[in-house]
């Protein structure tokens, strides 16, 4: 990946790096969070035994761990696909909540299709609804400049409210029902449940699919290598003949088919309708996942649990330490600014060990200008 | 027609005004910051912080001057974690703005729980009473215009020939953007560029404080959480649409404070249009107004872009 060629040291330790930055970052923020909660006149210890307990202490709290670590790691990728490419795609919220829109539509409105049929129908339009969301900022990048970090975040605010008016009392996907919702989604529109008597659904395994087949995509074909080229170094890309503007769009159509799909599951395996705002910031969080992730799939897929975890377990750390569950999202933050500062970490142990060169700053990467 | 005798009358170009208000601190504020070459994407997590603290040091000492004293320091502290993290980490400038936005949305919720045993919304805060400026308010129109404020905006107001004078006219505002522009250069001509930055992040976290001040001690009279609802982002548009000068800054907040207006006008006036598309105006007007007038948006050369020093 970057540092190539430079880096002395064998492969041995260059995945131990690999693998120290999460670990010391998580570590670092936990130890910083046990201080904020001391702080807060509360035992630590036992806040973090509740936690721990309540993401991983048995079946059921196992199944709902990875059932908040599924959308998580829909709206990472979402992230991550771009930012290999070199965009910031702050907009997989919006991208979601329309593509979720979509999905509930496709849901409840077709019928008489087999299940098979009815849960691909769903997800592709889940998937077409957030990649032309996320096309949108791409497209006003590429043909009249804009900053495509704005223009994102303006998309979510309006995702959220124009959903919003779709379902709410006068809206036109208003189901019966006193809540602002669409009506309930037909049965062959579900996704099954993985285990039964939990609320995990099979979403997860197409998580894990969507997961491999980014990596396979991203690292093993000529387009994929592409849009990373494009991410890398956009300057030499271009002179290496790569369209780089044409290489953003279809990585923010990919990255928001992928935030769509998200949205489409949560429909499709947990809530069986679409709600007014039902995402509780999922795709803030997915940028967190993402970086302690090293925008990676594979590593997506473990900080996502890690993150799934730390949602899951904040109600039980609320309810038996009386730490706030607001907490989590201190913890997150405290773990996006650590792991941002990873590179440096790495670099003075490499420097102490004597073994790196100068490099190790190399997350720098060229912004929009 | 409700909306032509307000427009007449003047009232919705006062509330113009006050809806630009946090618009213009905020993105002065990000003028400063990426002149000198950070980009803050925090502003929104800076604003809430600011109305947090502006609503508990309000309600903890009965003052709300000691309030907007409170949210200048939060949000100064929090730029300057900002720049911390970005400059002595070289860390990527737009992941950290994410990472103060998640810290202000989970740390302001968590001091309201502990202060006032309430997730949602704190008790009602001293208000910042307004003040109506004699003779200003007796011109007929522009009285009502402008007449009568809260002192934050008149402050928000005088801040733009300010800035514009410390930014275009100082040897500081020379170096601030000698530093955005070109940091090796401005290095090798002995300008300390790690301290001009420090200073210009703090100095953005400070207005943006100060717009999260006036949202909870004048707009409303206590924090609620979330109460900033996107408009650090929006100051930021404020700021790429103003072309990072203060005067383009205050147009821009001025354009968006006008559809904000408009908005609530035709809310109250009961109009067809839904709700929901009336909320969706000023976001929808600032993407529109930066695809379609702003062109091509020059940016200070070296936002984003951390400055390793040999």
């Amino acid at each position: 990946m970057r540092n190539k060629g430079k880096l002395v040291f064998f492969d041995g330790q260059k995945a131990l790096f690999l693998l120290l930055d999460p670990v010391v970052s998580i570590l670092l923020a936990l130890a910083a969070g046990a201080v904020m909660i001391w702080a807060l006149g509360i035992d630590a210890g036992l806040a973090y035994r509740a936690l721990w307990q309540g993401a991983f202490g048995d079946a059921n709290a196992l199944a709902n761990t990875l059932l908040y670590a599924v959308p998580l790691m829909f709206m990472a990728f979402a992230f991550a696909v771009a930012y290999r490419a070199g965009v910031f795609n702050l907009g997989a919220e919006g991208q979601m909540y329309i593509g979720a829109v979509l999905a509930a539509w496709a849901g409840y409105a077709v019928t008489g299709l087999g299940h098979t049929a009815h849960i691909v129908l769903v997800l592709l339009a889940g998937a077409v609804g957030g990649g032309l969301w996320g096309a949108a900022p791409a497209v006003l990048k590429a043909k009249r400049g804009v900053n495509e970090v704005i223009t994102c975040i303006m998309l979510n605010y309006i995702a959220i409210n124009v959903t919003n008016y779709l379902v709410n009392t006068r809206g036109p996907l208003r189901g019966g029902s006193t809540l602002p919702a669409t009506p309930v989604i037909q049965d062959t529109a579900r996704l099954s449940k993985l285990i039964a008597g939990t609320r995990l659904s099979s979403g997860i395994l197409i998580a894990v699919f969507c997961g491999m087949a980014l990596y396979i995509f991203m690292w093993k074909t000529r387009a994929g290598y592409k849009l990373r080229a494009a991410g890398l170094n956009a300057q030499a890309a271009e002179c290496g003949g790569i369209p780089t503007t044409r290489c953003a769009v279809t990585t923010m159509i990919i990255a928001g088919a992928l935030a769509g799909m998200g949205g489409a599951i949560e429909i499709a395996g947990v809530h069986s309708r679409f709600y007014a705002e039902f995402s509780s910031g999922y795709g803030f969080e997915g940028i967190a996942v993402s970086m302690l992730g090293a925008n990676h799939p594979f590593g997506i897929l473990l900080s996502a649990v890690l993150f799934g975890a730390l949602k899951n377990g904040a109600s039980a750390m609320q309810i038996q330490a009386g730490a706030n569950a607001e907490l989590v999202k201190v913890l997150q933050a405290l773990v996006i600014f650590f792991i941002a500062c990873r590179w440096s970490i790495a670099k003075l142990l490499a420097y102490k060990w004597g073994a790196a060169g100068k490099d190790g700053g190399g997350e720098a990467r060229e912004e929009d200008g | 027609m409700d909306v032509l005798t307000q427009l007449l009358n003047g009232s919705m170009l006062a509330a113009t005004f006050r809806m630009a208000t946090p618009l213009i601190l905020g993105g002065t504020g990000g003028v400063f910051s990426e002149r000198a070459g950070i980009m803050n994407l925090g502003i929104e997590g800076e604003m809430l912080v600011g109305a947090c603290a502006a609503a508990v040091v309000g309600i903890a000492t009965g003052n709300a001057w000691l309030g907007v004293l409170g949210a200048l320091l939060s949000g100064g502290l929090m730029g300057l974690l900002h720049a911390f993290i970005c400059i002595r980490f070289h860390a990527n400038q737009t992941v950290v703005g994410t990472g103060v936005n998640i810290l202000a949305t989970g740390i302001t919720p968590l001091v309201l729980q502990t202060l006032y045993d309430s997730g949602a919304a704190s008790p009602a805060t001293p208000t910042l009473e307004a003040w109506s400026v004699p003779f200003l308010r007796d011109i007929p129109f522009l009285g009502a215009v402008l007449g009568t404020h809260s002192p934050l905006t008149y402050l928000a107001l005088l801040l733009v020939p300010v800035s514009s004078f410390v930014l275009f006219r100082t040897r500081f505002g020379l170096r601030v953007r000698a530093v955005g522009e070109h940091p090796r250069a401005a290095d090798t001509m002995g300008v300390h560029v790690y301290r001009h930055q420090y200073i210009s992040v703090a100095l953005c976290g400070m207005l943006a404080g100060l717009g999260g001040a006036y949202l909870s001690l004048c707009q409303v009279s206590m924090f609620v959480k979330g109460m900033t609802n996107g408009r650090g982002f929006m100051a930021m548009a404020a700021m790429i649409f103003g072309k990072w000068n203060p005067w383009g800054v205050l147009l821009a907040a001025l354009l968006f404070g006008c559809s904000d207006a408009l908005q609530m006008v035709l809310q109250a006036g009961g109009s067809q249009i839904p709700t929901d598309f009336l909320l969706c105006a000023p976001y929808l007007l600032t993407v529109a107004a930066l695809a379609c007038f702003v062109g091509k948006a020059v940016s200070p050369r070296q936002v984003g872009k951390p400055y390793i020093k040999d």
